[in-house]
């Protein structure tokens, strides 16, 4: 079964409680409509699971078939550099149907960022999203959106029902663990 | 499911048609690591597309000097298009006549549906198979596989590189 070969860590976008039981990450690029499908979809499942659940994002630009992937990674990187990230992730996602460079600079200048443009250009935050491509390749990502819980990659439906349902199975799991343990 | 080719055995050689009017042998690509991805058909309809994400992957796959073959049933006109749709920097094969007879001999055709297997074969600079993986048909087995495997197949080279340097030199 593929796993996550770069573990969770300081470096990661996290949302919730880092001692969460169950920690979900997902590899996406914000030009996949699939993984546009599933932005609110996580949001219903972290909403479901409160703080049993920490929800990580990686980025994983599928670049030769979505122009717009990459631009936007890196923008939701520099947003990051000011704690915004999150905000950027959502507005790119919320607006997918018109993703553009102007929109991405336009939800920059909405976060009170001016200097997106110089950002892009220079390719500032390249490396960061390849990083995180390359880390995925080598856990097995093998399309957008790719799901991770509890680090073995999930291949079910990326639908509410079909997620909330993988995530319980972790979650009586580790509560096994948790009770062999101790 | 069907029995692929597994490691040890020599890649059966093979010319088929890359473009309507040109062809690619294997034994052509002799001398470097080639990457084999049999796939079922053109035109999936996911954006993780097996050939989108080898593709989105292939400066990695460079890094081992490997040559990146795709490989299906589908006519060099089909492959055109596709390749044209999304992108693609690698050559896909036409195992179209006779149907899928390049898949047969490597076990990887599907004969109920008549198309390929999701097969992969990492064959070595001397032509024999150095890893295969046969994915079951809906799963897109994603490319870390391969890259361990020309890993492997790099280091194994380095290791009897130097075991040939240190006999020299006693």
């Amino acid at each position: 079964m593929a796993s996550l070969r770069v573990p969770v860590g300081p470096a990661d976008h996290a949302l919730g409680d880092e001692h969460a039981p169950v920690t979900l990450v997902e590899y996406g690029d914000y030009e996949c409509p699939h993984c546009g499908h599933a932005h609110p979809i996580v949001k219903a499942v972290r909403k479901h699971f409160g703080k049993q659940l920490r929800f990580v994002y990686r980025h994983f630009p599928l670049t030769q078939i979505h122009p717009l992937a990459e631009p936007a990674a890196e923008a939701a990187e520099f947003a990051r550099v000011n704690e915004h990230f999150w905000e950027m992730h959502d507005g790119i996602f919320e607006n997918q149907d018109r993703l553009s460079v102007p929109l991405l600079a336009e939800l920059a200048e909405e976060l009170g960022l001016s200097d997106l443009g110089a950002a892009l250009d220079s390719h500032e935050f390249a490396p960061v999203v390849k990083a995180q491509f390359l880390g995925g390749v080598r856990s097995g990502v093998n399309g957008t959106p790719t799901f991770f819980i509890n680090g073995y990659r999930y291949d079910g439906m990326n639908e509410f029902e079909d997620l909330v349902e993988a995530i319980d199975t972790a979650l009586a799991e580790r509560q096994r663990e948790r009770k062999r343990a101790g | 499911m069907a029995r692929i080719l597994a490691p040890g055995t020599t890649a059966p050689d093979f010319t088929l048609p890359v473009t309507p009017d040109q062809s690619l042998s294997l034994r052509d690509l002799r001398g470097q690591p080639v990457v084999l991805a049999c796939y079922p058909a053109d035109w999936s309809p996911v954006c993780g597309d097996q050939m989108a994400l080898y593709n989105e992957i292939l400066p990695e796959f460079q890094k081992y000097k490997a040559e990146v073959l795709g490989i299906s049933v589908d006519g060099p006109w089909c492959h055109a298009a596709f390749a044209r749709d999304r992108h693609l920097h690698f050559p896909l094969l036409s195992d179209f006549e006779p149907k899928g007879a390049v898949a047969k001999e490597y076990g990887a055709y599907r004969d109920k549906e008549g198309v390929c297997e999701r097969a992969l074969f990492v064959i070595d600079e001397k032509g024999v198979i150095f890893w295969s993986y046969l994915s079951p048909v809906a799963v897109n087995p994603g490319a870390e596989g391969i890259l361990e495997a020309l890993e492997n197949l790099e280091k194994k080279g380095q290791s009897h590189g130097q075991l040939e340097s240190s006999r020299r030199a006693s």
